[in-house]
């Protein structure tokens, strides 16, 4: 075990004092003189073109300052996918179109004095439509004589395969072996189909986003967002204004899960700021979150397995297709995860193929949203696994160990799939799956309750189930995070990052880091994230990047201050630097019994002699991805009366490396699989005949509450990631991935009904068992 | 436009607001900007409030209809320099992640341990049933819930 000073101790969370008082600001709650109020009008049509926009009327309403849409706004193509640039994305959007792709796309926006006058005169703004034929099944629009969704300009900013004539908003096809020997080689085939559905971030703080010109008329724009950069470089290019000429803040944020990944707002604010030379507000309700903002994509994945007798997985065949909605953001690279963080987790299996196409469809969006496309990807997979032992009778806890990638292995998968281009080939340096597995079996009591449908109260049957997922740590040689420190008079240190806190703890954990290096308490690290103009780049929170990426930037720069600080010293004691240890916030030559403390090492190093600042920058990319691990088990009772399934119990065990905050690593778990459970058994969008969506609010879009959840046991397995800070690996995504696939193997431990088609509601799971003849 | 004065944290306030105004909306527009807004639609707690020491979602309220009352924010159980040992708790407990639906499921918290300070698992569930939040799987609130009423039992 490795012995630390703050990594591995749960500090409290620096920010949550001033949180849980009312102090911290969101972005809406900062106060803004003169300002404007925009309300946006959205389509209600699936798929139309724009004939005429009239605004004569809402003109002339009192209050009404500006109104936007395609005939006074640029059209200028790009992508509201925040990622690094070129982005893998299609530019297929403009602020304001001529054709609007779903219901609750963008057609106009109102600036007003007020947001009552904003919202009423949105309505009186007369738009005419030419109605087109939309797409509302993804399987349909591949097929010819097709409705085109996008017929502009549209194109990719790097090479990949994009053909917006076909609907066909990305393409990735990568294979090993010879797919044709594994099945000659089987002795059965198991070929199954699973769906999932649309869900919602549901972050509790809406997307909102402020701007304003400063003293020297440069725009300064306040957003709720995982990626201040990118918003500043997409805003730059969207309005054709400087990069120098932006400056965007990212205060307290919400709640992201991937849906603020996304450049939704800030350009509009911007806009308006820019052309009246005032003020602007957009927060928007939960309605429009719900409606017009973004979705986790969903997904139709065929698997096609080559089984041998003895339980031998011969082959294994892919096809995934991905619902991307209006918008092909995020369309090529969740698709590519789906492939990339499942697939090398069984990288026994010698023959190999995926193919995954994402389709545009006339509905809600597809984006950036924790689990990235591995989410519905473990979900079919971990399912099979359970068919195929079933079928084999092999105790499938065994299996998984027998299959699953280990220490010292790699997988082909590293090497060719990566973000619209090759991947990056790794070995996997720490891999504690198998105690994983272990511990929580023996949590859940696996072996005294599966296959045993222990009966509960009335006509209630139980059952366990269990998935295993891995995920990455930042995408290797793409993600970059950088930090600046400097010293002051007291000892203590300001640490600037451009790494975006959404309310992770990720600049309590960047704090620990840069304090454990320099053997002080967190205290003592003085925090400031996430504001381009003080802070350095950072791509910004996704991918599961920020704890292996940023802490990296974060533990290469306090050693560059600690080189500094023992310079100073060593002249200060007459020593040679490596003589010198650091400890108690003092440097001490132990030979010579002498010591000098942080506070004199800072104030000679800026009053006394050779004065300088004691500062570093240091910035940080992953050469690789190291995958943390996890086993997830689920414990259900089913009521055979109405289908209604309970999750009792919920177990996770996961390898995250060295934890920097235990605490901090739990929670992300915990709040992972609450939010796994609820998608996995009630949440899901309901369409309208317009393809409108139905229920765009907490009432009719239900998420779990404090009614709802399982006991929860969430254990971290002691691990160490030698190309990690302090052997820490992520924790923000993964636990995301098990709970569906564990309940529906649960499922089907307790009844014998396979649910192949998400979430799991009582009506279909009442109507699969009457199908199966179990009731 | 209406006028009217509100007892907000023990200081008497005069406010003028529209008639059809939601009181979650003048409290923002007045700078009391801790009590936030999740949905308005009654549904996620965030801008949860004691209104004469009664817990409503602030959206829910006619600002007209509390005119003369008392009104309790999560500022005025505690603030940085003095907390309230509840949101002691939730900081020891790591309860608090983003934060949106802390000062909600803080005072949901306060008005449970306030007529019962030793509950059970399950009335924690139950009182916390209107405070959505997406962040913590709600483990460590409920651990913080806890925490809280063995804090305020020592005092």
């Amino acid at each position: 075990m490795n012995e630390f000073d703050v990594v591995g101790k749960s500090v409290e969370k620096i920010d949550s004092l001033s949180l849980a008082t009312g102090n911290a600001r969101f972005t809406d709650d900062f106060r803004l003189e003169n300002q404007l109020h925009l309300a946006i009008l959205y389509s209600p049509h699936p798929h139309a073109e724009i004939l005429d926009i009239d605004d004569s009327e809402a003109r002339k309403m009192n209050g009404v300052v500006d109104i936007l849409h395609y005939k006074n706004v640029e059209g200028v193509l790009h992508t509201t996918a925040g990622q690094g640039y070129p982005e893998p994305s299609p530019y297929d959007t403009v602020l304001f179109d001529r054709k609007v792709r779903f219901v609750g796309d963008r057609v106009a926006l109102v600036a007003a004095e007020d947001k009552d006058i904003a919202g009423k005169a949105i309505k009186s703004i007369k738009v005419e439509y030419r109605i087109l034929k939309p797409i509302l099944d993804p399987e349909k629009a591949l097929d010819k004589g097709a409705p085109r969704i996008h017929d502009g300009d549209e194109f990719t900013p790097i090479p990949v395969k994009y053909s917006p004539e076909r609907n066909l908003a990305a393409e990735i096809e990568i294979g090993f072996g010879n797919l044709k020997k594994g099945f000659k080689e089987a002795d059965f085939i198991v070929d199954e189909v699973y769906t999932t559905q649309f869900a919602s971030h549901a972050a509790i703080e809406p997307h909102a986003a402020l701007s304003y010109l400063d003293e020297q008329g440069r725009l300064v724009i306040i957003t709720s967002t995982q990626v201040p950069f990118h918003v500043r470089r997409i805003v730059s290019m969207v309005l054709s204004i400087p990069v120098s000429r932006i400056r965007v803040i990212k205060p307290r944020i919400g709640g992201g899960f991937g849906g603020k990944q996304e450049v939704l707002l800030e350009p509009l604010v911007a806009l308006v700021t820019l052309r009246n030379k005032r003020p602007a507000r957009l927060v928007l309700e939960r309605e429009e979150v719900f409606r017009s903002t973004r979705t986790r994509h969903p997904m139709r994945i065929r698997l096609k397995t080559g089984v041998g007798e003895d339980g031998r997985i011969t082959t294994l065949k892919m096809d995934a297709l991905l619902n991307s909605g209006a918008y092909g953001t995020h369309a090529l690279t969740v698709l590519s995860n789906t492939g990339a963080k499942v697939l090398p987790l069984f990288n026994k299996i010698e023959n190999v193929h995926f193919i995954g196409r994402s389709v545009y469809t006339n509905l809600p969006v597809g984006g950036a949203y924790r689990g990235y496309g591995a989410t519905q990807g473990y979900f079919a997979l971990n399912q099979q696994l359970d068919i195929i032992t079933r079928k084999t009778n092999q105790d499938i806890l065994k299996f998984l160990k027998d299959w699953h990638i280990r220490e010292g292995e790699t997988s082909d998968v590293f090497r060719a799939l990566g973000e619209g281009k090759e991947g990056v080939s790794q070995i996997i340096k720490s891999c504690k799956l198998d105690e994983c597995i272990d511990r929580g079996a023996k949590e859940i009591n696996w072996y005294e309750k599966r296959d045993k449908k222990i009966r509960a109260r009335g006509d209630r049957v139980k059952g366990v189930g269990v998935a295993i997922a891995m995920q990455g740590s930042g995408i290797p040689m793409v993600d970059m995070g950088s930090a600046t420190m400097k010293m002051n008079e007291d000892g203590s240190f300001n640490l600037n990052i451009g790494a975006t806190d959404l309310g992770t703890g990720s600049d309590t954990i960047l704090a620990q880091i840069a304090a454990e290096v320099l053997k002080v308490p967190v205290e003592k690290i003085i925090v400031l994230s996430s504001d381009t103009d003080f802070t350095p780049f950072d791509v910004g929170a996704y991918a599961s990047s920020t704890t292996y990426v940023s802490g990296g930037a974060v533990k290469k720069c306090a050693e560059k201050i600690k080189g500094q600080m023992l310079d100073v010293a060593s002249g200060l004691l007459e020593s040679k630097p490596e003589e010198l240890i650091i400890a108690d916030e003092k440097i001490f030559n132990k030979k010579k019994g002498k010591a000098v403390s942080f506070e004199e090492i800072a104030f000679h190093s800026l009053y006394r002699e050779n004065q300088f600042q004691i500062q570093a920058e240091a910035s940080h990319f992953g050469i690789e991805s190291p995958p943390p691990f996890i086993a997830q088990f689920a414990e259900v009772e089913v009521d055979k009366r109405t289908g209604k399934v309970d999750v009792v119990k919920f177990v996770s065990a996961v390898d995250c490396g060295q934890p920097i905050n235990p605490k901090l690593a739990e929670g992300q778990v915990e709040g992972a699989v609450i939010n796994g459970i609820s998608y996995a058994l009630c949440e899901e969008y309901n369409f309208g005949s317009t393809a409108n969506l139905l229920n765009c609010s907490f009432w009719d879009y239900k998420i779990y509450t404090t009614l709802d959840i399982p006991e929860m046991v969430t254990i971290i397995v002691e691990s160490f990631e030698e190309t990690g800070p302090f052997g820490a690996k992520s924790v923000g995504e993964i636990a995301i991935n098990g709970p569906m696939p564990a309940i529906a193997n649960a499922i089907y431990d307790a009844t014998g009904v396979r649910l192949f088609d998400s979430p799991f509601t009582s009506e279909k799971v009442y109507n699969r068992m009457k199908e199966e003849g179990i009731i | 436009m209406m006028e009217g004065i509100f007892r907000i944290n023990g200081k008497e306030k005069r406010f003028t607001f529209n008639p059809r105004s939601r009181l979650l909306t003048v409290l923002r527009e007045n700078g009391y900007t801790e009590v936030k807004e999740g949905c308005k639609e009654g549904e996620c707690g965030a801008c949860i409030i004691l209104l004469d020491g009664r817990l409503v979602n602030s959206c829910q309220v006619l600002t007209a209809s509390a005119i003369g009352k008392e009104i309790i924010t999560v500022k005025g159980i505690g603030d940085i320099h003095s907390p309230h040992p509840i949101q002691e708790a939730f900081v020891e407990a790591s309860a608090v992640q983003c934060g949106f639906c802390t000062p909600g499921m803080i005072l949901s918290t306060y008005y449970l341990l306030k007529d019962n300070p030793n509950p059970k698992e399950d009335e924690i569930r139950k009182a916390l049933d209107g405070n959505l939040c997406r962040c913590t799987g709600y483990v460590k609130i409920i651990d913080a819930v806890k925490l809280a009423s063995r804090k305020m039992g020592e005092k």
